[in-house]
């Protein structure tokens, strides 16, 4: 039976993790490479590594994110943050990430997910949807939450699908930072309605989050940022605890 | 040791070479004929597409070459796929070392999504390979799989039992990624070199 995924979000800028203060018995907790490693030991499913550098030379920043990780990580990654161009994926996968995800240029360019799909294959392309519920309308926000868009969360996820996205990184920008726990309903719709896995994102604050979003939501995988981080939920310990409830855990 | 891991511009062999490095060994990601033949290890990684793939390799001809060779060697995810004999992916007629087909996963009325991606078990694990990576997870990342035969030495269950680790004479080949299943596919890759 294949196995819920529990998957720590690393923040990169100019090389050096921007959270990650707490992380135990690392030698530089600011070194994403090493964190990764870290989180892989302590029995991370997949990472995911954002890089939020603001640079004219992207893709540079973000080869050589890759290759460092690719040569000292042994589980899967995803690198994202600014990828706009066919090219920044190009160079992702070459240099040994796994998957990229895409955001605002997919909202800019729809045919961008569409051609990524058919260059490298649907199963790299992970498209990240940042949304806000208003009122009762899902908004998809670009450049990290930061603008609001017309696109409504459920027919443009639907729209990536259809368009070949590999997977679905769902963060409700609501529950970001609460750690009241994961958008349950509009994350269990998106895994109702679609044939590719949805990631959940933003929220967690408890194990029982997880096994929340595993079990009344069915997500494929539970991703967190600030709590491993900070050591608050050690994988480890959230991985016993999910096993101990029956959920399919590695 | 000597090892060759077939280069042919597909996506991520990289990966490969990264976790040989981390076990100590230095392989060469190589197209050049005379390397690969004269090689100890050949590993044939592969991400793609089927037809595009098997086109590459014929241009350079590496079809033939694969089917010459004599030393262990090992196929990964589509290169255990392309060396059986046909793959439904475009109805691709492949290297034919197995004799079995490549089919497409179909979730039917099942909620289980395609492609299969992510952590799933292994089990039934051939004598050669030992008991330590009996009912362990390993990474898989797939929308097409071989058919159960007599040359399963490992199975996987998604949809239903298809075949996780073939091998035949001196090919093996695992349908999940070693290089990426943690310390657990590094046993299988330590496995391989210590034929």
């Amino acid at each position: 039976m294949l196995a819920k995924r529990i998957i720590p979000c690393l923040d990169v800028k100019e090389g050096r993790t921007v959270k990650g203060i707490n992380f135990v018995d690392l030698k530089d907790a600011g070194d994403p490479v090493e964190l990764g490693a870290a989180y892989s030991r302590e029995g991370a499913d997949e990472l995911v590594f954002l890089d939020i550098t603001a640079t004219h030379e992207k893709r540079k920043t973000l080869a050589a994110l890759a290759r460092n990780v690719a040569s000292q990580v042994n589980i899967p990654f995803t690198i994202g943050g600014g990828i706009g161009a066919i090219q920044d994926v190009d160079v992702c996968l070459s240099s040994g990430a796994d998957k990229v995800s895409i955001n605002s240029a997919a909202v800019r360019n729809p045919r961008l997910v569409e051609q990524l799909a058919m260059q490298f294959g649907s199963q790299c392309i992970v498209v990240a949807i940042d949304a806000k519920q208003i009122g009762d309308q899902w908004v998809v926000h670009l450049n990290g939450g930061r603008i609001p868009t017309e696109v409504e969360l459920f027919s443009w996820a639907k729209e990536v699908s259809d368009r070949g996205a590999g997977e679905i990184l769902f963060t409700s920008m609501n529950h970001d930072g609460t750690k009241n726990g994961f958008a349950l309903n509009a994350t269990g719709r998106l895994s109702r309605e679609l044939p590719i896995p949805i990631i959940a994102s933003g929220g967690a604050g408890s194990a029982e989050h997880f096994y929340e979003v595993f079990t009344i939501a069915n997500a494929d995988a539970g991703l967190a940022a600030s709590i491993f981080h900070y050591d608050e939920i050690p994988i480890r310990v959230l991985k016993q605890y999910l096993k101990d409830h029956s959920i399919p855990i590695r | 040791m000597k090892v060759a891991i077939i280069d042919y511009k597909s996506g991520n062999v990289q990966s490969v070479k990264f976790a040989l490095q981390r076990m100590g060994v230095e392989a060469e990601l190589t197209a050049d004929h005379d390397y690969i033949m004269r090689a100890d290890k050949v590993i044939f990684p592969g991400v793609g597409e089927a037809s595009t793939t098997m086109k590459v390799l014929a241009e350079r001809g590496l079809d033939k070459l694969i089917k010459r060779l004599h030393q262990p060697v090992l196929g990964i995810c589509l290169g255990m796929q392309l060396l059986c004999r046909h793959s439904e992916e475009n109805n691709t007629k492949c290297l034919d070392i197995f004799p079995m087909e490549v089919k497409r996963f179909n979730a039917g009325d099942s909620p289980l999504k395609v492609p299969h991606m992510g952590w799933n078990i292994i089990y039934n694990l051939g004598d050669a390979l030992g008991q330590k990576m009996e009912k362990e997870y390993m990474y898989f990342v797939h929308s097409y799989y071989v058919e159960m035969s007599e040359y399963t030495i490992g199975t996987c269950d998604y949809i239903h039992p298809f075949s996780a680790i073939i091998q035949k004479d001196n090919f093996m080949a695992t349908q999940f990624h070693p290089e990426k299943s943690g310390a657990v596919g590094q046993l299988l890759l330590d496995k391989f070199l210590s034929q």
